[in-house]
């Protein structure tokens, strides 16, 4: 589904770059954790995918689904089914939660040449995927984000995407900012889209978010390339011995 | 919620110069020599057969302009006006004063259609329109027509063409026109004054609800041609009004001037309240053209506890010069001013309120909110006054500016006075950016930019839109989309 070729990115503005040869392959059905201490390009990798501005490609390439998706600007990616769970969702002073879901799903089907949803037809997905992440009806009328506690934010970004229903997944350090019931609860909620068909990226800096959200295989990313690969057993080996021996080993 | 869809289907109907009300009209017109004198003024009055006193009223006004200068104090910049370039009356061959529908030039009808504007009654008796508006229709200097006339007479509501007023209730008209408004207040009132041709009248009797909303459009058609439409409306104790004016024009390269004077009366426990969806046109993407809308208007609360509101929508105009205005004469008088000033291209915004206080334990609120985009310049300018009797006056002003792009720019100049010691004023001011983050956080949930802009800014004048009623709210959610097509990329 995703495959990230000898990718060499850096800051637009200042040209510093960040990533330098990343090689990445995840398979539909697959859930992927990227691992790696700050600084080591983690969000930078997460805002490239979904094609953020600030950012330059200067070798290498994306592929998703087998197209190349450089060229894509990030609402196209998006309509495309490619997801970012934000680790910092902004507010949207004024825009009902509820409002903006409609508007997003609306967009993407429209990209995609799909009728819209119907209010009822809406109304009801909104609800089902509401209550699965315990978010009280109240919560979607106010202002997206705005007053939202970290929990409640997180909640947010997943119940985004559920509705959206994306192919490619990319969840930035959701785990920042959670106590351990509403880690439950946003994991339940990530464990709940696994499908044959759906890949997921969790981007994270500890082990302790994927005691609940299980992944088939762990990179290690280290300024800006992939020094290190495995099951989910090198998760917890990183846990207990932190990452110096690996950056050593590649060093 | 269907609205902020309706605003990105309109941004995406339009081409580049995305003005849509821009068409032109060729309609025979009865027109009055270019320039300014005491015969004009005096043609003027005779078309429109008017009572000696009025004349007289008029002829007073121009004596006096002629010793007054243009104001220079407001942050917009503009070449000289030539005031003897312009034609102070033209109206369409045929109607020297409104009629009914029938007798209305088809050509005429067919324009306001164009506008979406409903005139035709029995249509929206048969269901057609889903809420019953009476409208008045003002093209370039005269009133074409008002309709609905027939029920609101049966409630005992006036709504006519101010010329029409002046023949069939005289009295009214003279014991309230310049009363709150005089003569002499500013250049362009004064301008108005001696050269207004029509407008519309408003009186709401005694304890009387009026039982719909009212409505004016008002179009310039013809070249070189000013507009300067009064109206007046009057609120009797007890009675309430909603009032709304629409304007458009077409697309020229040459500037038009627009001086109108609105004044209103609100006696003891009388409510109006008047809501400006102004889209006048901006002109073009190079500057060129546009309306000046150099408007004065004042509400006058002069009952205890009346209550006058604006609210004002405005995306059009090249230069906007307007500061609509409560004096809170009555003692618990109240006065409310919502705004939103969308500016992009090379539009200028010179807009606020004035609230001032003169009985005991009025109150006001000023809710702000200005629009920046492309190279316009977008000012707040306010006065919020108590006078020395003003016990317990009141006031929460909050005046947010949002920019979008950086060649834009917003000012914020309040004017806060307080000459007795109880008054509380309130005043909070923001000044923000859509941000890079909000912006790609929406084009990551696959809404692209220009929606993406219509929504964060629907978003930041969801408080004053509340405020139209519903119909126009949506109307001022697409306009605001529309005027910002083009402000990014």
């Amino acid at each position: 589904m995703l495959e990230i070729k000898n990718l060499h990115a850096r800051i637009a503005e200042d040209g510093t770059e960040i990533i330098r040869g990343l090689d990445l392959t995840v398979k539909a059905g697959e859930v992927a954790a990227i691992m790696g201490p700050n600084g080591s390009g983690k969000s930078t990798l997460s805002y490239i995918l979904s094609g953020r501005e600030d950012y330059e490609v200067t070798e290498g390439d994306i592929l998703y689904n087998g197209e190349s998706i450089l060229e894509l600007d990030p609402s196209e990616r998006a309509a495309k089914g490619i997801f970012l769970a934000f680790q910092y969702p902004v507010e949207i002073p004024g825009v009902a939660t509820m409002q903006f879901l409609k508007v997003a799903m609306n967009e993407q089907r429209k990209y995609r040449g799909e009728d819209e949803l119907t209010t009822p037809e809406f109304m009801r997905r909104v609800k089902e995927a509401a209550a699965e992440l315990k978010i009280a009806p109240e919560m979607l009328r106010r202002p997206l984000n705005v007053g939202f506690s970290g929990g409640e934010k997180k909640r947010a970004e997943i119940l985004q995407m559920a509705l959206l229903e994306p192919k490619l997944c990319v969840l930035d350090e959701t785990d920042s900012g959670l106590d351990i019931d509403a880690l439950k609860v946003v994991a339940d909620g990530v464990n709940a889209l696994r499908s044959p068909d759906r890949a997921v990226v969790v981007i994270t800096h500890y082990q302790r978010l994927l005691d609940y959200i299980v992944p088939d295989t762990v990179h290690v990313l280290y300024k800006g390339q992939i020094v290190k690969s495995g099951d989910k057993t090198l998760a917890h080996e990183l846990e207990a011995k932190g990452y110096a021996d690996i950056i050593e080993a590649a060093a | 919620m269907p609205a902020v869809q309706e605003t990105i289907d309109q941004v995406r109907q339009i081409d580049v110069d995305q003005y849509k009300y821009g068409f032109e009209t060729t309609i025979e017109m009865d027109k009055a020599p270019k320039g300014l004198s005491e015969d004009i003024i005096r043609l003027i009055s005779e078309k429109k057969n008017e009572p000696e006193w009025m004349l007289e009223w008029r002829l007073e006004a121009y004596r006096r302009w002629l010793t007054m200068d243009e104001p220079s104090w407001a942050r917009v910049r503009y070449p000289k006006i030539d005031f003897n370039e312009i034609h102070y009356y033209a109206a369409p061959k045929g109607t020297t004063g409104p009629k009914s529908l029938d007798e209305v030039d088809p050509e005429l009808l067919k324009v306001y259609e164009k506008l979406g504007i409903p005139l035709k009654e029995q249509e929206i008796l048969a269901g057609v329109e889903k809420t019953k508006i009476a409208v008045d229709a003002v093209f370039d200097s005269v009133s074409v027509v008002t309709t609905f006339k027939e029920e609101l007479k049966k409630a005992g509501v006036i709504f006519m063409s101010i010329s029409e007023a002046m023949r069939e209730h005289p009295d009214l008209v003279r014991k309230y026109l310049g009363t709150v408004v005089p003569q002499s207040d500013n250049f362009y009132a004064t301008l108005n004054s001696a050269v207004f041709t029509d407008g519309s009248f408003v009186y709401v009797p005694k304890g009387v609800r009026c039982p719909m909303e009212l409505s004016t459009y008002f179009r310039i058609n013809e070249r070189n041609t000013g507009q300067f439409e009064r109206t007046l409306i009057i609120a009797d104790e007890g009675a309430y009004v909603s009032y709304l004016e629409g304007c458009t024009a077409p697309q020229r390269d040459e500037n038009q001037l627009h001086a109108a004077v609105v004044e209103l009366i609100a006696l003891d426990d009388a409510e109006i309240k008047y809501s400006t969806v102004q889209n006048w046109y901006p002109g073009d993407k190079h500057g060129k053209g546009g309306i000046y809308n150099f408007v004065t208007k004042r509400g006058d609360c002069r009952g205890k506890n009346s209550k006058i509101s604006w609210t004002q929508v405005e995306t059009g105009s090249a230069i906007t010069w307007k500061y609509p205005s409560c004096i809170l004469r009555g003692d618990g008088s109240r006065g409310e001013f919502y705004s939103i000033a969308v500016s992009n291209g090379h539009q200028q915004v010179d807009s606020g309120t004035k609230m001032i206080h003169l009985g005991k334990n009025t109150s006001s609120r000023i809710i702000s909110k200005g629009i920046a985009a492309g190279v316009s310049d977008n000012t707040y300018r306010g006065q919020v006054s108590a006078h020395r009797k003003a016990e317990n006056a009141r006031n929460f002003t909050q005046c947010d500016s949002l920019l979008i792009g950086d060649k834009c720019g917003a000012h914020t100049v309040p004017y806060i006075e307080a000459k007795n010691s109880t008054a509380q004023f309130e005043h909070e001011a923001t000044t923000s950016k859509i941000s890079e983050d909000q912006l790609f956080y929406c084009l990551q949930r696959g809404i692209p930019e220009e929606q993406a802009i219509a929504l964060i800014v629907n978003g930041f004048v969801k408080e004053v839109i509340q405020e139209l009623p519903m119909e126009f709210a949506v109307e001022a959610q697409k306009l605001i989309g529309i005027s910002l097509e083009g402000s990014v990329g």
